[in-house]
């Protein structure tokens, strides 16, 4: 029987420490008040050591700027370029095109390869693409692009696991063939062009300024991340702190979900309890915002001004529960654009050093052009696929 | 009864903590939340307490509650129809699951751990392959509402732990706990221990088809869905005061203990602590649990014929 005693004693220790145990800095609640560095009302912590205020402002620019190229395919625009001469590469087809990709890991990166490999079959003159999943996996992403060297290929479409750890294998690339690099950057400039959307300040200020204009004054908003530390999230949620530390909103919480909907909804199914009202949720990606959304409905509350993506699901949810909802996008359809981009280069013809993609927003008014309900619940709206051969069934839909 | 006192205190101490940073959790609808989120993990955690009490461990869980879901967004695609076919389906495969785990460690003498090692990483692949990483397919409303209703919920969970409290107080659960505590004795005087031993193991895999359906139903398709409910499982029975090698503990204060696990989480989330924080709390009881019970041990330690466990 005293055994038993020990062990509640030890439990009682354990939860004691959960309960007094100091806030890690990461994770910041109204309660736990604001740094005192900034000294801010709002409850939005720190700024991110990822934040860049130059990029910041030049990506908040771009928003506003006119792309240059053909408006009814947006793959192939491009803001603001300044081009580079790519004479030096060209050569006579056919061509033979190598890929290594970071991971075909979530249903965004799905979309885009099966949207990669539809464009690569509108081109008679690629006899071949030889493509490498690197699992998500810095060293195998290095191995990869070794291996992808020695087969031949005319040109390299490199789409980087991680940001500093595949820099040294990209310069290596650079050396022996045109590389295109894609999605997330890396830190030298050796490739021919670099190929993203406007990026992730900007994705974070749309859905931030959306929420500013819709929540009143004094509103109480949920901030959820999926993980701390990755530099294209990072941006996201820096770009959308300036925006509520500006404004009159409260941010009650910033929590990190993990990217799983059933963290997603516990969390703001206990912030709805604890706060009896959320004004308004800020997501830095929309994979579990149709969670979110559900906590809302099964605690039978309206639900707030809300950010998603541009996943059917999020769409569906919108059209049907008719929400006061935005949708920032990071486009799928950039995954056509490294091959229309590899052509060009060997053909000689001039491509953006840096080529930024436009990245649109789905708004209330173009909700129902981008709804597809014959699309499967996690295709992404803007793959720019829809008049591909194959559309819908390649991407899982049905005719 | 008796004996599991001291969980049932633990888990009072932090109902009644979270009821004072929330007063909301004291009325009807705020506790039945949380009893339904809490819901997959008790039943998970009396599916390992069969397995823990028998002598092995079940490892294979928090894989086989992901493939349950991914299967069943797969097979039923937003079709309404689908969800009771798929229902039955999901419910055979998850006793498919257990009914190999246990043949393997029984017959084949593989040590469980390998086992439902081996079955867990069986599995992860396979979802891996099938799906290319991302699931495919969507659940039907029907299927959902199993863990989404809070009723629902809340009575599935009421039905599995009176059944399981009820198997435990049958034959099955004293030729169970005995083949835990001396498997030879058990053996000797006429218990058929790998018969035992398979159910066991096919109940945990009924549990973690029954989780992954609530699961399912909670919060949709995810592919991370069963990441970690393995060791949650075995916290939670290890909290309990269920004893690791088997023979000791009873199947309500396993659950008891899941509950008290989810408290503690929902605790932690309120105050405000970082969910990277879930697995160190994790970590930290399963160490606590058993060192509590191994300090204690060599005092009250009375020898006994044919106990086996002694070193245990």
């Amino acid at each position: 029987m005293s055994r038993r005693k020990t062990m509640v004693a030890m439990f009682a220790l354990v939860a004691l420490a959960g309960c007094t145990s100091d806030k890690p800095a990461a994770t910041v609640t109204s309660s736990s008040a604001a740094p005192s560095s900034q000294a801010q009302a709002s409850g939005t912590g720190e700024q991110s050591k990822f934040f860049d205020q130059a990029d910041h402002d030049a990506q908040l620019a771009m928003r506003s700027q006119t792309p240059e190229g053909p408006a009814d395919k947006p793959w192939e625009q491009a803001i603001a370029p300044e081009m580079t001469d790519t004479a030096q590469y060209k050569k006579d087809g056919p061509y033979h095109l190598c890929f290594s990709n970071a991971a075909v890991n979530n249903p965004w990166r799905q979309v885009g390869w099966k949207t990669m490999q539809a464009e690569v079959a509108e081109h008679e003159e690629i006899s071949e693409l030889t493509a490498l999943d690197a699992e998500g996996k810095d060293d195998k992403q290095i191995s990869d692009i070794a291996e992808l060297q020695a087969k031949g290929c005319d040109a390299l479409i490199i789409s980087p696991n991680t940001t500093a750890t595949l820099t040294p294998a990209v310069k290596g690339a650079c050396e022996k063939l045109p590389v295109i690099v894609f999605d997330r950057g890396v830190e030298t400039d050796c490739p021919v062009t670099f190929i993203k959307p406007i990026g992730g300040y900007a994705f974070g200020a749309d859905g931030a300024e959306f929420l500013v204009e819709k929540v009143p004054a004094g509103g109480k908003v949920l901030a959820l991340r999926i993980l701390p530390g990755v530099d294209v999230l990072e941006t996201r949620w820096s770009a959308a702190k300036l925006a509520f530390d500006k404004s009159g909103l409260e941010v009650v919480g910033v929590e990190f979900t993990d990217g799983d909907a059933a963290k997603t909804k516990s969390i703001v199914s206990d912030y709805i309890q604890r706060h009896g009202k959320i004004d308004g949720v800020w997501m830095d990606a929309g994979a579990t915002a149709v969670a979110a959304v559900e906590a809302f409905e099964d605690a039978g509350r309206p639900v707030p001004p809300i950010n998603g993506e541009d996943q059917q699901d999020f769409l569906q949810k919108w059209k049907d529960g008719d929400l006061t909802a935005i949708a920032p996008t990071y486009p799928t359809y950039q995954w056509r654009t490294p091959i229309i981009a590899a052509l060009k280069i060997l053909n000689g013809e001039q491509v953006p050093k840096t080529w930024n993609l436009p990245q649109p927003k789905i708004t209330a008014e173009t909700l129902d052009t981008y709804l597809k309900p014959n699309l499967p619940p996690l295709h992404y709206a803007l793959c720019g696929c829809e008049d591909m051969p194959g559309f819908p069934e390649k991407w899982g839909g049905q005719k | 009864m008796k004996r599991n006192l001291p969980i049932f205190a633990v888990l009072l101490v932090l109902l009644a903590a979270i009821a004072l940073a929330n007063p909301f959790f004291l009325e009807p609808a705020g506790f039945l939340a949380f009893v339904k989120r809490a819901a997959p993990l008790v039943i998970l955690a009396a599916g390992q307490y069969f397995v823990i009490v028998s002598g092995e461990f079940d490892l294979s869980v928090g894989s086989l509650v992901t493939a349950e879901v991914v299967i069943a967004a797969r097979l039923i695609d937003g079709n309404e129809d689908a969800t009771w076919p798929v229902l039955v389906l999901l419910i055979g495969f998850g006793l498919l699951v257990g009914l190999v785990n246990g043949a393997v460690t029984t017959l084949l003498r593989v040590p469980s751990f390998i086992t439902t090692l081996g079955t867990m990483l069986i599995l992860t692949g396979a979802v891996f392959l099938w799906t290319g990483g991302a699931p495919v397919g969507a659940l039907s409303q029907a299927f959902r509402v199993f863990g989404r209703d809070t009723l629902w919920a809340v009575l599935i969970l009421l039905a599995v732990g009176v059944a399981a409290a009820l198997l435990m107080r049958a034959d099955f659960g004293r030729t169970l706990v005995a083949t835990g505590d001396n498997e030879r004795a058990a053996a000797l005087s006429g218990v058929r221990v790998n018969r035992v031993r398979i159910l066991a193991f096919v109940l945990s895999g009924l549990a973690a088809a029954v989780a992954g359906i609530l699961l399912g139903g909670f919060a949709g398709v995810s592919a991370q869905v069963g990441q970690g409910l393995e060791f949650s499982a075995i916290t939670a029975v290890v909290l309990g005061g269920v004893v690791l090698g088997g023979g000791r503990g009873s199947v309500v204060a396993a659950m008891a203990g899941a509950l008290t696990l989810e408290a503690l989480f929902t605790l932690l989330n309120l105050y405000g602590i970082s969910g990277a924080l879930e697995f160190t709390v994790q970590g930290v009881i399963i160490i606590a649990a058993v060192a509590a019970g191994a300090v204690r041990l060599p005092r009250i330690f009375t020898p006994r014929k044919g106990d086996a466990r002694v070193a245990s």
